[in-house]
Formats: C-alpha cells, structure tokens, sequence
C-alpha cells in the first residue's frame, strides 16, 4: 500500500529492441492504474520492470519513498497474477496460496487463517485440496488472485489475468478484481489490451503506443479529451471516426478555432453522429451524406457503416434502438461542433 | 489422440513391416536369452566333451559363492554411486544450461558428445588419463601429493571405473533434464520469485518435485547401464581388478564364462541379471504409469 513511482523507465532487450522508452508517471496510493495498448508496445514489459523480472535499462521505479532497481523480486513485496496462472502444478490449491507466506517464515496459524480467509472471499473453500489440474480456467484465476491477496502486498500487478477467460466470466471477474482492490485499498497496475477492461477498471488510465506513453488520465477525460489520432481510435468502441480535411472545411466546421493551414483530421464518435433525414443540416458542424454499406443491430443500439457520397473512407454512426437504416439507403449524419475532435496531421490533439 | 487411422486389409503388409524388428528381437535377444536359461540347468565337463542336466545345481552353487555375493556389492555400490554422480553432475549441468542460455544449442551438442563414444572407448581415455606412469591426471594427483596407482590400490581402481561409466551417462542425463527444465513453464519460476523464494528454495521446491518423473526415469536407465552397459569400461581400465576389486556382475560372467570356462555357472549368472533388469523395467512402467500425469 504505497505510492508507485515510475522515472524515465526506458527497457532496451539484449536484441536491441527498445521496448519502452523513458516513461514516467506515478499511482497514487490505493489507485488502480490500467496499462493498455496494442500487442507489442511495451504494456508487459513495463509491469515486469516494476516485478523485477526484467532489469531496468535506465530511469528509476519507486515503490513509496524506495527506490527498487536492484531489488529481487523476492524483496520488493508485491504480487503478480499472471495470464496463465502460473499455479504450481504439483501443489495443492491450499500450498499455492500459503507458499509465498510460508517462504516469509509467517507463522502457521496465521497462514491459516489468510488462506482460509481469502478462500472464502473468492468462494474457492471448497477447492482447497485440489490440485490446479482438477480446475475449471475460472477456478484456476480465483486461486491466482487468492494467492495474490493472502500476502497482502504493497502492489498488485496483473498481466491479461482475464484473457483466458471466456467473455461472460471475464465481465464478472472484472467486476470482482475492481471490488476486490477497493476493498483492500491496494495500489494496483493492470495489463489489458482490451479497451473496455481499461475504462472500467481504471482510476487512472495509461495508454501506450511503441514503448511511450500516449496519454495518462482518469478514464472518461481520456475519452473525452484524447490526446492523440491513436488514443482517439483505441479508446471507445466502436472506434472513433477520422476524416482529412483541408484548413477551410475545418474551419467552416468548427468555427473559432485555429487551423493548421496543411489541414487536419476531424474525429468523431460514433454516438455524437446523429441521423437525419430531412434536416437541411446545422450552419456549423459536421454533416455527411452516406450510402449505407453495413448494418449491425447489437440490440439495444444498432451499428451503421456508410461510405461517404464525397470523399474516401468509412464512418460508422450509433443509433439507438432497432430502427436502423436499410442496406442501401441515402441518410445523412450531423454532429454539433462542439463533439468534434480536432488533430493535426501529425496526429496530436488541437487544444480546445 | 487426432492421428488418422490408417487400415491395412489382411496381414501380409503389417507383418512384413514388423518383420525386420521381429528378426533381429529374435536371433539377438531371445536366442541368447533361451540359450542362457538352457545352459543354466546344465554342466559341462572342462574339455566341453559331455553336458548333463543338473537342475538347479547351478543356481544353489553360484549363489552360495561368497565371491558371487561379493561381485554383486561391488555392482550395487558402483551402479548407486555411477548413478547418483551421473545425475548429480548431469542436473547441475543442465540448470546452469537452462538459467544461462536457454534455447542455445553450441553448448548442448558438445555436451552429448560422451554418449556417442563407446564404452569401450572411453575406458581406454580415462586408462590413459589415470594410466600410473605416462597418465596426465595420476601426473597431476602425484603434483598434489596423491600417489595413483589403479593397478595396485582397490579402492583407486573403482573410482576409475566409477567416473569412466559416470562421465560416459552425464551427457544422456543432461539432454533429458534440460528437456525436463525447459519445460517447466517461465512464469512458474517467476511467480516464484515473486512469492518470496531464492534460487536454492526456488530448485528445491519448484523445478525438483516437477522434474521428478524425468529423475525416477533416468535412475533406472542408470542403474540399468552401470548394470550391464559398463562391461567395455572395466575391461578397457582395470581389467576386473586388482584382484575381483572392480569385478562387476556383468564382468564377472565374462570372466567366470570365458576364461574359467564355468559356462553353467556363468550362464546362472545372465539369468540373474536378466531378471534384474526385467525387474527394474516392470518398477519403472508401474511408476511411470502411475505418477508423470500432473
Ligand atoms: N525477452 C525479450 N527479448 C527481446 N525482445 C523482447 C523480449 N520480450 C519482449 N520483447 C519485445 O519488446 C516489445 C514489447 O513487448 P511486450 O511483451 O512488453 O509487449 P506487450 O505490450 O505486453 O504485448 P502483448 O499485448 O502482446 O502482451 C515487443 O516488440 C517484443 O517483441
Ligand atoms: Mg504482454
């Protein structure tokens, strides 16, 4: 239960690859932090700096006021759930939950009543004499999260502990993990590469692309406000639609506000994109003739693809309920200027 | 099992596939094998002139024999000590294999390369190493005040043939225990680590129990080659001796066979071995039937 501080952590493997480059940033304590990002850009990396199961090539990390860089993993009290568990196989579920306490010479009956405790939280008492082979794949993560929670460390660290999980147990889990660290007010750091994990589970939101830092923020001002074309896209499903346009169209759109002369992107989300026949369309915003090429009805919401009448590319529109357009149709999509987004060609947010 | 069946109609393909194993299963392990169980009820005079049928005779004399009894000490010391230093050696070889290089090859090909070499073979090369007079190792020991002499010294002479038949079994040893740590998945040693356990406790309580199978596995295939594969060792070093010092079972029967011309006696002798060997095959299966599943 303490602070973690990451200084200018930059990761460069034996090979030569860089997979993190100078990253800083600091969880308060008690705060759950989501590392998300595409496959490759560092996420795991970056958690096993903090474990100690990868040296550190440069900057510092800190676990409250110490910093850790030459600490053993053994040494730096913290727990880490795996994605495959990692549940020692010739082991008991009981042995699997009190071998950490028992390495830390923690006294018998205490050991006792934290398993047996943790047991009961994650209903997994009846389980206790069970080897990890004679689990179901949920089964198996509630004994890697107990065993987690038994030593009662500074941190938690999770790497993808949900993605062996078939979708609805992984809805559930992810609502027990967020009750289980409220509860137990530990700072914790959670490896996803699945978007909506990471806006519902995070306090603070850390999103990487290539080893560096994107954005970090609370969830919904990441959102709101994404810093970048790749955060704009990541965040939000479906993603957010991004459309070039010259310096003139994005004044004439959004009113007010500077433009680079080479032009910009202008993004916006699926659910700010609102359908209307008959309207001659607002004197500012967005508006966009489309021929529907795709319909999907979800349910409660329906997903239209379109392809613009002018211009390239595809947009998607959110409309609620069932009555979505046909396949085929001529419909137009408005949004207000002020749920546009606006990047520069380069890529990175236009402030306002 | 998702292996496509494949049918033959009749017998004539299976068995003329099967033919070859069959053959040489036949003239050179069941022929002998029914040619020893033969010549163990039966006595020959020394000129080879007339053969009787003795029953069990052979059987009650050689294992009264106090020098058959003796024989059969020294060849469960050997087969113990030549197993535990090849394992020993073998593991602690194959860990620091896997901890520094895992996946690299350079170093695990040349560490094979002892099996290869006849038994035969490396008996001459460590003769020559330990050889008295022009040997580099007894030069070396006699450096340190260790005057070496295998010829004369008994207890010299089993220690040759000890690490002879250990150096040839570290290297099969090693490949099957690196296979065994390599597969022991990453994270498992990580989340280890992370639990709060050093490398000692780590190996201990971790990688052993789940080598465990692999271990028990090679024991026996150790214990089996001291057995019977050492044969070209003793006879390439020390001969059998000084005096019946270094004489293991199995040369013990060539000993008492072919140059005391016992072949009754010696042919007791290979059924006695066969049936340790069937022995410790059975213990194995059962084991191994019983415990490698996690
Ligand atoms: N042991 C290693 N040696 C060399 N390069 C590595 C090693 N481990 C990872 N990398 C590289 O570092 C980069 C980051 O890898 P990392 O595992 O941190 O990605 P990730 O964000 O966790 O991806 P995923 O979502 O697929 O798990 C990748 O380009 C990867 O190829
Ligand atoms: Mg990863």
């Amino acid at each position: 239960m303490v602070e973690v501080a990451l200084r200018n952590v930059t990761k460069v493997y034996p090979g030569g690859v860089t997979a993190v480059r100078d990253v800083s940033f600091t969880i308060p304590d008690g705060q759950f932090c989501v590392l998300v990002g595409p496959s490759g850009c560092g996420k795991s990396t970056l958690l096993r700096m903090v474990a100690g199961l990868e040296t550190i090539t440069g900057g510092e990390v800190a676990l409250g006021s110490e910093v850790v860089n030459a600490r053993e993993p053994a040494d730096r009290d913290i727990a880490m759930v795996f994605q495959n568990y990692a549940l020692y196989p010739h082991m008991s579920v009981y042995d699997n939950m009190a071998y950490g306490l028992r390495n830390r010479r923690v006294p018998k009956g205490e050991i006792d009543r934290r398993v047996r405790e943790a047991a009961k939280t994650l209903e997994i008492a009846a389980l206790l004499d069970r080897k990890p082979r004679a689990l179901s794949g949920g089964q198996r993560q509630r004994v890697a999260m107990g065993r987690a929670i038994v030593r009662q460390p500074k941190a938690f660290l999770f790497d993808e502990p949900l993605s062996n999980l078939d979708a609805k147990l992984r809805v559930s889990m992810r609502v027990e993990i967020r009750k289980l660290q409220r509860a137990f007010a530990t700072t914790s750091i959670y490896v996803t590469h699945d978007q909506l994990e990471a806006m519902t589970l995070a306090d603070l939101l850390v999103v990487m692309n290539a080893g560096q830092v994107e954005q970090i923020g609370a969830p919904l001002d990441v959102y709101e406000k994404p810093a970048s074309t790749f955060v704009a896209a990541f965040i939000g499903a479906p993603a957010m639609n991004l459309l070039a346009v010259t310096a003139a169209e994005a004044a004439s759109m959004a009113p007010g506000r500077a433009v680079p002369s080479e032009g910009a992107f202008i993004g916006v989300r699926p659910d700010d994109l609102k359908l209307d026949g008959s309207h001659p369309g607002p004197p500012a915003g967005l508006a966009l003739d489309l021929a529907v090429t795709a319909v999907e009805r979800v349910g409660p919401e329906s997903f239209v693809y379109g392809s613009p009448t002018v211009g390239r590319g595809e947009i998607i529109v959110r409309v609620p309920g069932t009555s979505a357009p046909a396949l085929g149709d001529r419909i137009r999509a408005l949004a207000a200027p002020d749920r546009l987004h606006l990047f520069s060609m380069a890529g990175w947010r236009l402030s306002a | 099992m998702q292996t496509k069946r494949v049918t033959f109609g009749g017998y004539g393909v299976p068995a003329l596939l099967v033919a070859p194993q069959l053959a040489v299963t036949l003239v050179f392990f069941i022929w002998p094998a029914s040619q020893a169980l033969y010549q163990s009820v039966l006595q020959q005079d020394p000129f080879g002139l007339k053969t009787e049928f003795v029953g069990l005779a052979n059987f009650r004399r050689v294992l009264a024999d106090p020098a058959y009894l003796d024989s059969f000490a020294i060849t469960a010391v050997f087969s113990l000590v030549v197993a535990a230093i090849a394992l020993g050696v073998a593991l602690l070889l194959a860990a620091m294999a896997d901890w520094v290089i895992r996946g690299a090859t350079a170093y695990t090909t040349l560490l094979i390369w002892p099996y290869a070499v006849a038994p035969a073979i490396a008996g001459v090369l460590w003769w020559f190493l330990f050889h008295p007079t022009i040997g580099i190792f007894a030069y070396v020991l006699s450096r340190f005040g260790i005057a070496w002499n295998h010829l004369l010294d008994a207890r010299q002479a089993f220690l040759l043939i000890v690490i002879a038949a250990a150096w040839k079994q570290v290297s099969y040893n090693f490949v099957f225990f690196l296979a065994g740590l390599q597969s022991i998945p990453r994270s498992l040693i990580e989340a280890a680590a992370i639990d709060g356990a050093g490398p000692v406790r780590r190996f201990r309580t971790i990688i052993l129990p789940l080598i465990g199978p692999t271990t028990f596995f090679l024991l026996v295939v150790n214990i089996v080659y001291a057995f019977f594969d050492t044969f070209g060792i003793v006879h390439a070093t020390t001969g059998g001796g000084p005096g019946t010092a270094t004489t293991i079972l199995v040369y013990k029967v060539f000993r008492d066979g072919f140059e005391a011309l016992d072949l009754g006696g010696s042919a007791v002798q290979s059924v006695v071995l066969m049936a340790v060997v069937v022995a410790l095959t059975l213990v194995q299966f059962r084991f191994i039937e019983r415990r490698v599943h996690y």
